[in-house]
């Protein structure tokens, strides 16, 4: 075996995909089954898309025993690994399919979620367009739900396509029970230990959203999903009450030191809020 | 008298020439020497002193000639100070290897914070924007955030806690950095501050323009420059919104809402359309009304700004003694000449 991987020109002779999912960059990838690959129904369509396209498959199932030139071999090599990419698209939704993806997930081989409140959560790897050639393979976090680029430009140049728009949410159709725990944690940027006005007042707003859609799958008996869900929702609804009755207070007195033309003692009424704030270094 | 040890590099500038230290400034040494920018850190440090002197590259020679001026204590130190030198070559002074070790990470935890708080200076925000314009910070992982440059932060201000992290002005999230040897950098060393501080500072910066773009002149249209709570309206968050946000979709159909794997995590990426909406303390007067002719006035003279829209109608000429001593305070009050920050109104 060793002998064969060094030699490239006799690779074709003993499994190609093996080569092919074990080689340098291509470790998104699961091995498609035989079986799948010598059903033509599920290659249909792609003899339009693929050039050398039986030369191509013959190679991708070990059959390949073509006497051609180094030019031909190699764009035959580049066809088989078009068409076992698209091949793939295809397999990864299927039951086998999400099944091998689904191993490789739990071991984290796509790479853990580069955001830090997602604690390194696994990514999966997708497509922004089912048609080759348009996007590169992006990552896919199922805990903040957002879609990334790979570390690695060896992974960023893969196709798209090779995974598909839907395979990472199939996924989690098929498996529900895998849906991670959502996170309501966020970054809160701060200038010596007191809030941004600009950052904070999005935040605010966005938590506004977030508790409107709470409150919408409740009404509807739907599991949010949330990590602090759903018995503690009612209190934390309460407690965002009480904030913000609290913060209107503070807001009106604020207002009415202002009036006074004193908003010295406005500012320093901040300060509660603020409480976690450091000694400033200064310049 | 450094230049006698025939190290001509600084033990600042090896420091920052060090794999992994890709992130740091080199502080000046006029900072440094200020006694005032290092107040509190003695008690932080341990061997304070001599690690102090291995970053400003003091000579032993340089303690006795300074004796009279400095304190008694100062004998203890005398016996090595070639530190400049990368660790080896230091062994073989009279101090034992084990010594300079401690004094070697003392000067790293001390360099650490005095760093913290020198890139919240102006000329370390100055530098590190050098720094940010070379893309020396990398860029935002996220997709819809079109490799925006991020920059550097920690989560914690106290040495020990976290290592650094990368804080992405488009989608105002932090991220892990890319490459593993950033996990040996402590993240108190950049100090939370900095990053929102730098977007303050440097209000017209056009983070939507990718590092790439961004090498090209910064013109941009008068419609852009709304403002809303103190920033402009394009430079807060501009890869979040309608647009930026991932829709999931199996075979073309968007996902519902209503399925146990739907989408639940939109708000975080999400923003609204029309900036008004983000204009709360607008909203506040206006929902409780005003008691005071000269806020009337305000609200109707900046319509269409915010709150923080009292940047306006303090650049205008204005006769009320109230407002113009409010300009003047302002004026005063921050040491970046930031425009509105907000931040009494921020709770």
């Amino acid at each position: 075996m060793d002998d064969y991987a060094t030699e490239s020109d006799s690779d074709y002779t003993s499994y190609w995909r093996d080569w092919f999912i074990s080689s340098r960059g291509n470790e998104y990838f699961c091995e498609i089954d035989e079986d799948y690959l010598t059903d033509r129904f599920n290659l249909t369509g792609l003899n339009t898309e693929v050039q050398y396209y039986q030369y191509a498959l013959d190679l991708v199932t070990d059959v390949f025993d073509l006497d051609c030139d180094d030019e031909m071999r190699e764009a035959i090599e580049k066809s088989a690994r078009h068409l076992y990419g698209l091949v793939h698209a295809r397999y990864i939704v299927t039951t086998r399919g999400l099944a091998k993806m689904l191993e490789k997930y739990k071991k984290a081989d796509f790479g853990k979620c580069p955001r830090v409140m997602c604690n390194s959560h696994p990514l999966l790897p997708m497509g922004l367009s089912d048609i080759p050639n348009v996007k590169p393979a992006k990552l896919y976090c199922a805990r903040c739900e957002d879609t990334y680029n790979p570390k690695s430009s060896r992974h960023a140049s893969i196709d798209g396509a090779y995974f598909g728009t839907s395979f990472h949410n199939i996924l989690f159709q098929v498996y529900p029970g895998l849906v991670p725990a959502k996170s309501i944690e966020r970054y809160v940027p701060r200038v010596y230990g007191f809030k941004v006005h600009a950052a904070a007042a999005l935040a605010r707003w966005q938590d506004g959203v977030r508790d409107d859609m709470r409150r919408r799958l409740r009404r509807l008996e739907i599991e949010s999903g949330f990590k602090d869900d759903d018995e503690d929702l009612e209190e934390v609804e309460e407690d965002d009450v009480d904030e913000d009755e609290e913060f209107q207070q503070r807001q009106q007195l604020q207002v009415a030191e202002y009036r006074r033309g004193n908003p010295a003692a406005a500012g320093s009424g901040s300060a509660p809020g603020g409480g976690d704030a450091q000694m400033g270094s200064v310049a | 008298m450094s230049t006698s040890s025939g190290t001509p590099e600084s033990w600042i500038s090896s420091f920052c020439s060090l794999l992994g230290h890709e992130y740091f400034a080199e502080v000046s040494e006029e900072f440094i020497e200020d006694d005032f920018n290092l107040t509190g850190l003695q008690n932080q440090v341990a061997m304070y002193k001599e690690a102090l002197e291995m970053i400003l590259d003091v000579e032993p020679e340089d303690d006795e000639d300074e004796e009279d001026e400095e304190e008694e204590d100062e004998e203890e130190v005398s016996g090595d100070g070639r530190d400049g030198r990368p660790r080896g070559e230091r062994r073989h002074h009279s101090r034992t290897a084990s010594d300079l070790s401690v004094i070697e990470s003392s000067a790293e935890l001390l360099y650490g914070l005095i760093h913290q708080r020198f890139i919240c200076s102006r000329a370390g925000i100055q530098q590190m924007s050098e720094k940010y314009e070379l893309g020396h910070f990398g860029v935002c992982p996220r997709t819809n955030c079109n490799q925006t440059r991020t920059l550097p932060v920690g989560l914690s201000d106290i040495p020990g806690e976290d290592t650094v992290k990368l804080f992405c002005p488009s989608c105002l999230d932090v991220y892990v950095p890319p490459n593993s040897r950033f996990q040996t950098v402590d993240g108190a060393f950049f100090g939370r501050t900095f990053g929102a501080l730098f977007l303050l500072t440097f209000p017209e910066y056009d983070l939507s323009r990718s590092a790439a773009e961004a090498a090209a002149n910064l013109g941009r249209s008068p419609d852009e420059q709304v403002m809303v709570n103190g920033m402009y309206w394009r430079n807060i968050a501009p890869g979040l919104g309608r647009g930026k946000i991932y829709e999931p979709k199996i075979y073309g159909f968007r996902v519902s809402e209503m399925s146990r794997s739907g989408p639940r995590m939109q708000w975080l990426r999400d923003k609204p359309d029309d900036p008004d909406v983000l204009d709360e303390a607008r909203h506040f007067a206006e929902a409780h009304g005003t008691d005071s002719d000269a806020d009337d006035e305000d609200d109707d003279e900046t319509m269409n700004r915010p709150a923080g829209g009292r940047t306006s109608s303090r650049r205008r000429p204005t006769p009320h003694p109230r407002l113009s001593q409010r300009q003047r305070q302002r004026q005063n009050g921050s040491p970046m000449t930031l425009d509105a920050n907000g931040a009494e109104s921020e709770l």
